[in-house]
This record gives structure tokens, C-alpha cells and sequence, in this order.
């Protein structure tokens, strides 16, 4: 338990420095990245830009060339405009694999932050299976490792951090989607290391806001957000409706970048993974990670703007 | 899994829409030309069955056939590479093939005859949709040609088929040889329902009208009166 105090003292701190620096440039010397709004990870300073990657659905084509080549494409879009955090699991198919050829035929991009999962009900058979997650993606290490669903989390959670006590794994985390067994996500937060959480959240979904955010900044741990966009029902939703003339005065040009900034401008949130197959919206959604955050005045009038519709 | 009533059949899909018809289109842009040879041999089932006689061995084994190729071909080689579960999928469909084989061809209990009854002419006709009628479903249903699902090389149609001539069997359909294809039409309906397909209801259908018929048949032999002896 010591260990795990220090450890947060360790992060606490660096987590000053990294708001003392502000945004940081993380990515290549690009115009367009360069403006990308970054956060920190508590337990090691290190920024991420505040849009991630997610392949859930998206990158699962199979062995279909024409469709690989297209989520490479989405992929060369997302680290050009500054990128880093992919994210998968071996729950997602072929996402993997289609994951590990797009950054094969990119040539390997040395910004791409690798985050995984491990999702497998035997403790024993986990090694195997980050592996082979790892084989899939050809990098040489994950940088960040997640148990997913926290299926089986009590027997991953110490390979975990034995891999990332060899150097094997920067970082370990886990997951829950839809406001399942917050409870215990809770309680794991409490009492185990982990350095990132990764939940849903979203201008209609805030229930994170009450017990999760607040104690993942309280403990110095890194928020994932997934579904973003509940799956596109989200936008769907919103895009009969016409943007406000306000969403301007927080740079927003779309619905997507609307619905991600509500996300990203909770101080608790590191990073965002909405998935996608086209080009034009990974830019769409990158281009959130850049210019005006919404205040607290302005996050409640998005969300009561939203719900109205 | 927990909090399982928190799911919606959506949360089982892993794919797209447009990864699953992509997926059937390089399947049959790969095989082409079989499906003509597919098509024909559902012809020439379908008149060996019709006519009775001996012919159950020959059927069964055309049958057991498809269900192994779309055990191997579709299932295990194609699907399982966006669906992990399309590994049960193909273990499912070797094992029917395995039951036709045996039951069909070893044993010889698949067997047609001629009489006109009910049960026989419902199976046939099932039989002729799955072979004729599902494969334009789809293009029906405005989706592309190249999308078809073929009887003997697509799941759909081939359990189907089978669903008709286990029907059309002269002793009625044996529930263990039922078993698998009616799970699939269970499976299959939640599968395209949750894809928001058009025609989510047809495998569902056609397993609830084999039901209902294998269900009167049971009946129907269960209450026949025996004959006195003299």
C-alpha cells in the first residue's frame, strides 16, 4: 500500500509540472498537431492527445485488402494530425491485426501509443493472449494494457504489473462500457495500481461525473472514454437538429467536435477514442483536440441544449 | 458474463453491415462459378426427393456435403475472421454434416416416398425456397447480386433446405438431426435482426414453420390407432 501512495505522491507531482507546461507538443513538427490540446498521464507526466483512436466495429474487416487499406488511410489521417492513442482488444475481431498492417504500411509511426486489452476468462491463458494481441499489432511492447470488462480482473491485474515491473508494459488500466459495475470499477480504483481507467461518457451518459471522474483525479488515474458517440446513435441523434450559432465560441464546427469537447473539457478526462472508417471524420474528430474548451457554464448549456432535442 | 440484462443484441455485433455484405461478396466473387454447380445440385436434390424411391442415401450425402464446405469454407475460413464465435459456428455445421453422414448415408434413415401427405409437400416447398427463392432475398431487398447467399455455400439458405427435406422424410424429421439448423435459424434471425436487415424474420420463420410442422406429424403418428392383431 506504501508503494502505491508514493507512487502517487510521485504522480501527483508530476501531474503539476505537466499542467505547469500546459499543452504539451507531442507528435511530429506538423502545423496541424502542433495545436493539439494534450493531457497528462497522472502517474507519469507524459501527454496524450486529448482525441484517441477507437477500433471497435470500425477495424474489424477481415482480410478484405480494400477495407484494410481504408482504415490505414483513417489511421495516416489520425497521426497526421496528431494522434497517438490507438486502442483495441482481442474481443474486436481482426481489429487487431487490421491495426498491425495499418501501422506496418505506415511505417511504423513512432508517436503511436499502443493501448490493448486482455480479455480472456483464465488468469493463465492471459500471457498467451497479449502475446498474440502483441504479435498482431507487431509492436514491440504495449504502452498501455487494460483488462477489459474487468473480465477475470483479479487474476490479470498481477501479470499486469509483473510485465510492467520487467519493462514489458508502461502502463496497466482497465475497462468497463454503458455504466456497467461502476461499483466495482470503484473499488479497484481504490485499492489497486492501475494508471488508466477507461469508461463511457458522454453529453447524455454522466453518471461517470458523480463517483468515477472525481475519484480517478483524487487517485491520479488516466480516464479513457469510449463510445463517445454511443456508437453513432448519439450523432445520429443530434444531427437532425442544426448546430447552435454558440458552438462557434468554442471553435466547434460540427456535431462530432461538439459532443467531444463536452467529453474532453471535463478536467478528469484524459483522451476520447470515438472509432470511425472515413478519413474525413478522424479529422472531423481531431480537429476537437484543437482550439476552445467549453467552461463549466458553457458544458451545462451543451448538456441541457442536447437533452432538449 | 455479468449484468447480461444490461445487453441489447447490438452489443454481439462486432462488424458492420457493410463488413458482413463485403465479406459475402469476396466469398462469391471467390467461388464463382460454383454457385451454378451449387444451384444445380439443389435442383437435382430436390428432384431425387421428390421422386422417392432410394435416392435418401445419395441426398444425405449432398447434403452432409454442403454443411461441411460451409463449416470449412464460410464459417472457419471466412467469417471466423471478424467473428471469433463463427469458430462454434463451423464446429456446429461439421457436426451436422457428420450426423447427415451418418444417419443419411451409413444408416440409410433418410428416406423419401411418394404418398402426397401434408408434412411432405410443406418440406419440398422449403426445400424449393431456400434453392430458389432466399438467394434473390437479398437483391430483393436491395442489396447487390454479388451478396447472394447460396444454398451448400452459405449458411442460410443451406439450413433451410435442410430444414424442408428433414421434414419431407418419410418417418418424419429426426429431432437430433433438427437440432443444429434450428438453432442457427435462432441465431441467424437475432444476427440479421440486430444488423437492422430487412429480412431478419426469414430464418426465424422457417424455423418456427418446421417446428409446427414436425410438431403435428410427432402428434399426429402418437395418436394413430394401431392396428388389432388378429
Amino acid at each position: 500500500m506504501n508503494r502505491v501512495r508514493t507512487a502517487r505522491r510521485r504522480a501527483f507531482l508530476r501531474n503539476l509540472l505537466a499542467a505547469a507546461a500546459g499543452m504539451v507538443v507531442s507528435s511530429p513538427a506538423r502545423t496541424q498537431s502542433a495545436q493539439v490540446r494534450t493531457r497528462a498521464i497522472p502517474s507519469s507526466g507524459e501527454a496524450l492527445p486529448v482525441v484517441g483512436l477507437g477500433s471497435w466495429i470500425t477495424f474489424n474487416v477481415g482480410h478484405d485488402r480494400v477495407a484494410r487499406d481504408a482504415c490505414a488511410e483513417v489511421m495516416r489521417a489520425f497521426f497526421d494530425a496528431g494522434g497517438r492513442l490507438v486502442d483495441s482488444s482481442p474481443m474486436y475481431g481482426s481489429s487487431q491485426e487490421v491495426i498491425g498492417y495499418g501501422l506496418a504500411k505506415l511505417g511504423m509511426p513512432p508517436q503511436v501509443f499502443s493501448a490493448d486489452k486482455v480479455w480472456i476468462g483464465s488468469g493463465g491463458r492471459g500471457p498467451a493472449q497479449i502475446e498474440k494481441s502483441r504479435a498482431s499489432w507487431n509492436v514491440s511492447r504495449f504502452d498501455l494494457l487494460q483488462v477489459h470488462n474487468l473480465l477475470a480482473w483479479q487474476e490479470h491485474l498481477p501479470t499486469l504489473l509483473a510485465m510492467k515491473a520487467a519493462g514489458r508494459l508502461r502502463y496497466i488500466g482497465i475497462t468497463t462500457s454503458e455504466g456497467r459495475r461502476h461499483a466495482e470499477v470503484e473499488k479497484i480504483m481504490r485499492s489497486e495500481p492501475i494508471d488508466f481507467v477507461q469508461i463511457s461518457y458522454n453529453v447524455l451518459d454522466r453518471d461517470v461525473e458523480d463517483r468515477i471522474l472525481p475519484l480517478a483525479r483524487d487517485r491520479g488515474i488516466a480516464v479513457i472514454v469510449n463510445r463517445p458517440f454511443r456508437e453513432g446513435a448519439l450523432l445520429a441523434h443530434v444531427a437532425r437538429h442544426p448546430l447552435p450559432r454558440w458552438a462557434s465560441e468554442i471553435d466547434c464546427a460540427s456535431w462530432a467536435q461538439f459532443i467531444l469537447k463536452f467529453i474532453v473539457s471535463h478536467s478528469a478526462v484524459t483522451c476520447a477514442i470515438p472509432a470511425t472508417t472515413r478519413v474525413d471524420h478522424v479529422r472531423e474528430n481531431m480537429a476537437a483536440a484543437r482550439g476552445r474548451l467549453p467552461d463549466e457554464p458553457m458544458r451545462r448549456r451543451m448538456a441541457d441544449f442536447v437533452h432538449r432535442l | 458474463m455479468s449484468e447480461w440484462w444490461t445487453y441489447s443484441l447490438q452489443d454481439f455485433l462486432l462488424f458492420s453491415p457493410k463488413t458482413w455484405h463485403r465479406l459475402l461478396e469476396l466469398y462469391n466473387r471467390e467461388l464463382w462459378p460454383a454457385q451454378l454447380v451449387a444451384l444445380a445440385a439443389g435442383v437435382v436434390i430436390l428432384a431425387l426427393a421428390a421422386r422417392g424411391g432410394r435416392h435418401g442415401r445419395t441426398v444425405a450425402a449432398l447434403l452432409g456435403l454442403g454443411w461441411a464446405w460451409v463449416a470449412w469454407a464460410f464459417h472457419h475460413e471466412r467469417y471466423a475472421t471478424i467473428n471469433w464465435a463463427a469458430t462454434w459456428f463451423a464446429a456446429a455445421f461439421a457436426i451436422e454434416a457428420l450426423l447427415l453422414t451418418w444417419w443419411g448415408v451409413l444408416r440409410g434413415q433418410v428416406q423419401f416416398e411418394r404418398p402426397a401427405i401434408a408434412h411432405r409437400r410443406i418440406g419440398l416447398l422449403l426445400f424449393g425456397f431456400a434453392v430458389l427463392v432466399q438467394p434473390l432475398i437479398g437483391p430483393l431487398a436491395g442489396r447487390s447480386w454479388v451478396e447472394a447467399q447460396v444454398f451448400g455455400l452459405a449458411p442460410d439458405p443451406t439450413v433451410v433446405a435442410t430444414l424442408g427435406l428433414l421434414l419431407a422424410m418419410t418417418d418424419g424429421p429426426r429431432w437430433r438431426l433438427l437440432a443444429i439448423p434450428l438453432l442457427w435459424c435462432a441465431v441467424g434471425g437475432a444476427f440479421h435482426w440486430a444488423m437492422g436487415a430487412s429480412d431478419a424474420l426469414v430464418m426465424p420463420l422457417a424455423g418456427l414453420v418446421t417446428v409446427c410442422v414436425a410438431a403435428a406429424r410427432h402428434d399426429a403418428t402418437r395418436t394413430r390407432p394401431t392396428r388389432p392383431s388378429v
